[in-house]
């Protein structure tokens, strides 16, 4: 029986990263006693190894609580538990669209951080009621009133009743549940109104197809209805209804406005549910589609190939399934002359790659090359024609080009006032912009810097935390495009270029880059038969060169006994040696040696 | 009647007073119990089988440990083709010292007609690093021992890349050899095999480098060439006419029959070995199988340590076909950047290319 419409709230939780935000909703679950006990785990709703490993959230998820509030009336609680990182706005993004407030978790010793804003702003920008939480304050460090005083003056949020809780103890876990109650509007909900559904996430399941994740906006949905995926036009009948709980998912009759629920219809081709379209029926379509779902575009790419070119259905079928639950993922068929074939993917950011590429290689068991990455340059060329390129295999001949552009970001560091000096040093030498710089606290800065993209998707993020013993945040936003003298910097093994590790660089950067690249990849590459020069290139221009010494001995030579065996195992042991390596010509590099070019870093 | 084709005859001997830091032969002490059961079993097995051998070989282990009398009574129950080569291996410390009483005679009337024993270094010093007990001089006694027995054909094991070899004490090794008249020599580079105690302290030993290694091994093959031994394989180098024809059935892939622990078959098509293990051995475990020999794979690798080389007609003759254009091109290839020649039809290895031979053979057989 669906509850009364007021008694109905929707939120999400929205925090920096590690402020407690998968911790508190392992309290709500169990204040709500939607878990049992003894089937509590810590961080219950991210069910991914990966999510769990690192301690972060990374895709979104829902659930559905019953809360019997202090005024005696029983309430339906949806929470969407959303990821912090910046890399996952776009899941960030969508969630928040799916409901009507959101539970601001601050924590009260570290105060406001980088991305506690970004995501106060994504939650104003969808009109979301927020209900400031001081988490933490169990520590020793916990300054509760400080960082409430810091909430008032950053944000301008009221925070004279916030609960102060400890996520991890328990303390004050009921007042954000009678915040929600209290502070967080009922969903204007019209279930006579057509359908309008906002698909917010969906999973693939290998019995029921795919399953949509929805929040309905207007209108109502049942079993046997016709359902019509409003920017695809796709149509399926709707097979089962019903409610995510924390554990297992419930059935039911209908699902109506208000309300956040699944649909299954045997959907099987993953793009046929596209997240963040509108569903509607067949039967009473809706006019329009429901707004306020940011489409996000690619900003970082990269080449992935399987290390055995035999894996290369199994990566594309392993992508298509990601692609699914990741909307911000693109992937188009590629082929280098050194790595074969394989796709090239686009990400939102460079942790939204890892974690990509960590997924590929542990849930689909393959075995990975992934080439440098690259961000979306634009290349004014001389017939007057631009063209924007991701792959730096298809940079022009320099001849035919004009300018340049690159992407440019808007960045935001918060760190305490201690690291200005290195913080600044650090932006200076990634071709930083100074813009402001404001005291949020007397001792608590905001650094506010342009970047160019591509000096933060390397390493960035990895450079900051530890240039400031990881109190740094950091969160950008790409601004525009600039004009900016890049070249194509070619790697190149015995005279022939390694497509795979060419890219695209500042030319100011270009020499030193250059040096360290040959010198990563003499020390990474083992001798072999022959000598092979290493040089790095900019058109037919060699800046920078080594060589890998021909290696002299490798040979067995005692024969035992007519102990062939021996020989034929050693032989074999080589032949492995080599299927492992890349072959470039006549020339074999380990994985390794492609890691330690990507890995180039400031310390280098 | 048919004729039998004669093929070689190994035989196992594992057993050795002590065991030398480098080496990882299986070997055990020689107690007397343990040694006569063993050459009981080698009796038994020698009989069961009814074969003829053109070549004899026995390895070790230290076969002298054997005694002449036991030599001779499993020579005696081996039949031989008439100019049948026979080869002893002797370590210097039981048949040279003043006081053994190794009878080289014996051995020779036995018809053993070919004497294998480790040198490894004339520098005495070097030996003591190496961990052999005997002196130089026991090797000179035990060499002018074993021709005043009559035997001509001696071959000393050379070893280099050992503990404080320069090019100058190896070239006094190599002098010892040339002078003592030998007529063959194996020069070994000095591998460090997991298991032995080199091993254990492989980062305190002081070893001449890769380089200065590979200099030796072309000092070796230069020095020997210039006092009349023949380059004919990676490691081994003889006078005119004094090859190893046994080791020579082991590279040219023909069929020989291994009795003993740790013996390798090859023999009808089929490669087996026994175990690692004297007891088993003794108590007639069976050998293990391993697969069918003699393929395209294990003839161009076996024959391309040779100085002679993969003759492309005996490749022909052999398989019914010819090299692949692949196996041509990539030794073309490998000819450009010195490490092949090709001449007379036939592929071989540069001395570079000898150094290289693993990797080098390794590309060469995926061609195939």
């Amino acid at each position: 029986m669906a509850v009364s419409k007021n008694k109905i709230r929707n939120f999400c939780i929205i925090a920096h990263i590690d402020h407690g935000k998968s911790t508190l909703a392992d309290r709500l679950l169990e204040k709500t006693k939607s878990v049992a006990l003894r089937d509590m785990t810590a961080q219950l709703l991210d069910k991914m190894d990966l999510e769990r490993e690192r301690g972060i959230t990374i895709k979104a998820h829902a659930v559905k609580l019953n809360y019997l509030a202090e005024d005696g009336e029983e309430y339906v609680l949806n929470l969407i538990d959303t990821p912090g990182h910046v890399d996952f706005n776009y899941e960030v993004s969508r969630s928040l669209a799916a409901c009507e407030g959101a539970v601001l978790i601050v924590d009260a010793s570290q105060g406001v951080e980088a991305q506690t804003l970004a995501n106060t702003y994504l939650a104003l920008d969808h009109d979301l009621e927020l209900v400031p939480v001081i988490n933490k304050i169990d520590l020793p460090s916990a300054d509760p009133d400080r960082v409430a005083a810091e909430v008032e003056d950053v944000i301008g949020l009221d925070c004279s009743e916030a609960p102060r809780v400890s996520a991890k103890t328990g303390v004050n876990i009921e007042q954000v549940l009678e915040h929600i109650v209290k502070d967080i509007p009922a969903p204007q909900a019209d279930d006579s109104k057509p359908l309008r559904a906002l698909i917010f996430d969906s999973v693939y399941d290998s019995y029921k197809g795919v399953i949509v994740y929805v929040r309905i906006k207007e209108g109502k949905i049942k079993p046997g209805d016709t359902m019509r995926m409003m920017a695809t036009g796709a149509e399926f009948t709707v097979v089962e209804t019903g409610y995510m709980r924390a554990q297992e998912p419930e059935p039911c009759k209908e699902l109506t406005a208000g309300e956040v629920g699944y649909i299954t219809a045997s959907i099987k081709t993953v793009s046929d549910a596209r997240v963040g379209d509108t569903v509607t029926t067949a039967e009473n379509p809706a006019s329009e589609p429901l707004p306020g779902y940011r489409k996000v575009n690619p900003m970082v790419y990269c080449g992935i190939y399987p290390a055995d070119g035999a894996d290369y259905e199994n990566l594309r079928d392993a992508l298509e399934k990601l692609q699914l639950n990741d909307a911000a993922l693109t992937y188009e068929p590629e082929t280098s002359g050194a790595l074969g074939f394989g796709f090239r993917c686009g990400f939102l950011g460079l942790l939204h790659l890892e974690i990509i590429q960590e997924r590929l290689e542990r849930e689909y068991d393959l075995d990975l090359v992934t080439t440098i990455p690259s961000v979306v340059y634009k290349i004014n060329l001389a017939d007057g024609s631009m063209i924007e390129i991701d792959n730096p295999t298809h940079y022009p001949d320099p001849a035919n080009i004009v300018s340049c552009e690159e992407p440019f970001t808007d960045a935001h560091i918060y760190s305490p006032a201690d690291y200005v000096g290195t913080i600044m040093d650090l932006c200076q030498d990634r071709r930083g912009v100074f813009k402001n710089m404001d005291y949020i606290t007397p001792d608590r800065v905001d650094i506010h810097y342009e970047l160019p993209l591509n000096e933060i998707i390397y390493d960035f993020f990895d450079s900051l935390k530890s240039r400031t013993r990881g109190y740094a945040s950091f969160d950008y936003e790409i601004s525009d495009y600039r004009k900016s003298n890049l070249v194509k910097l070619d790697v190149l093994l015995n005279g022939d270029i390694i497509d795979a590790l060419s890219f695209i660089i500042h030319s100011e950067k270009a020499y030193s880059k250059a040096r360290k690249i040959a010198e990563r990849l003499k020390e990474n590459i083992p001798r072999q038969m022959f000598e092979i020069p290493i040089q790095i290139g900019i058109g037919g221009k060699i800046i920078a060169r080594e060589t890998v010494k021909a290696m002299r001995k490798d040979v067995l030579a005692k024969c035992y006994g007519g102990d062939i065996t021996r020989k034929k195992k050693l032989l074999e042991k080589q032949k492995e040696g080599k299927k492992r390596m890349r072959h470039f010509g006549t020339v074999e590099v380990p994985q390794e040696a492609f890691m330690a070019v990507l890995k180039l870093d400031d310390n280098d | 009647m048919t004729m039998i084709k004669p093929i070689g005859l190994y035989l196992h001997i594992p057993f050795c007073r002590g065991k030398c830091p480098y080496c990882d032969f299986y070997s055990v002490y020689p107690d007397e119990e343990t040694v006569e059961a063993y050459v009981s079993g080698l009796i038994r097995k020698i009989d069961r089988e009814d074969r003829i051998y053109d070549t004899v070989y026995f390895g070790g282990g230290t076969p002298s440990l054997l005694g002449a009398e036991r030599i001779s009574r499993i020579m005696s129950r081996i039949r031989r083709t008439e100019n049948c080569e026979a080869t002893l291996e002797c370590n210097p410390s039981d048949t040279g010292a003043v006081d053994s009483s190794f009878d080289f005679r014996a051995a020779a009337e036995s018809g053993i007609n070919r004497i294998s024993m480790g040198l490894q270094s004339a520098v005495d010093s070097e030996r003591k690093a190496l961990g052999r007990r005997a002196g130089c001089d026991d090797v000179s006694r035990a060499v002018e021992r074993i021709f005043r027995a009559g035997i001509r054909n001696v071959s000393l094991d050379l070893m280099l890349g050992i503990p404080f070899q320069t090019p100058e004490s190896l070239e006094k090794s190599i002098d010892f050899c040339a002078s003592s008249g030998a007529s063959h020599v194996s020069a070994y580079i000095l591998k460090i095999e997991e298991g032995t105690r080199f091993y254990e302290k492989r980062n305190e030993l002081i070893l001449p480098d890769e380089d200065e290694t590979c200099e030796l091994y072309l000092q070796t093959v230069s020095s020997l060439e210039s006092k009349g031994f023949h380059q004919y394989e990676i490691s081994n180098f003889a006078k005119e006419g004094f090859e190893s024809r046994h080791n020579l059935k082991y590279w040219r892939c023909e069929e020989y029959l291994g009795i003993g622990a740790a013996a390798h078959s090859f023999v009808d098509g089929k490669r087996f070995f026994y175990g690692r293990n004297a007891e088993d051995f003794i108590n007639g475990v069976l050998p293990v199988e391993d697969g069918a020999g003699g393929g395209e794979e294990e003839f161009v690798m076996l024959a391309l340590r040779l100085s002679e080389g993969l003759s492309e007609k005996k490749f022909a003759d052999r398989y019914g076909k010819l090299l692949p254009e692949k196996f041509k091109n990539k030794a073309d290839f490998l000819i450009e950047k010195g490490l092949m020649n090709y001449s007379c039809g036939a592929y071989s290895l540069t001395e570079r290319g000898f150094l290289l031979s693993n990797p080098v053979i390794c590309e060469l057989i995926e061609c195939l």
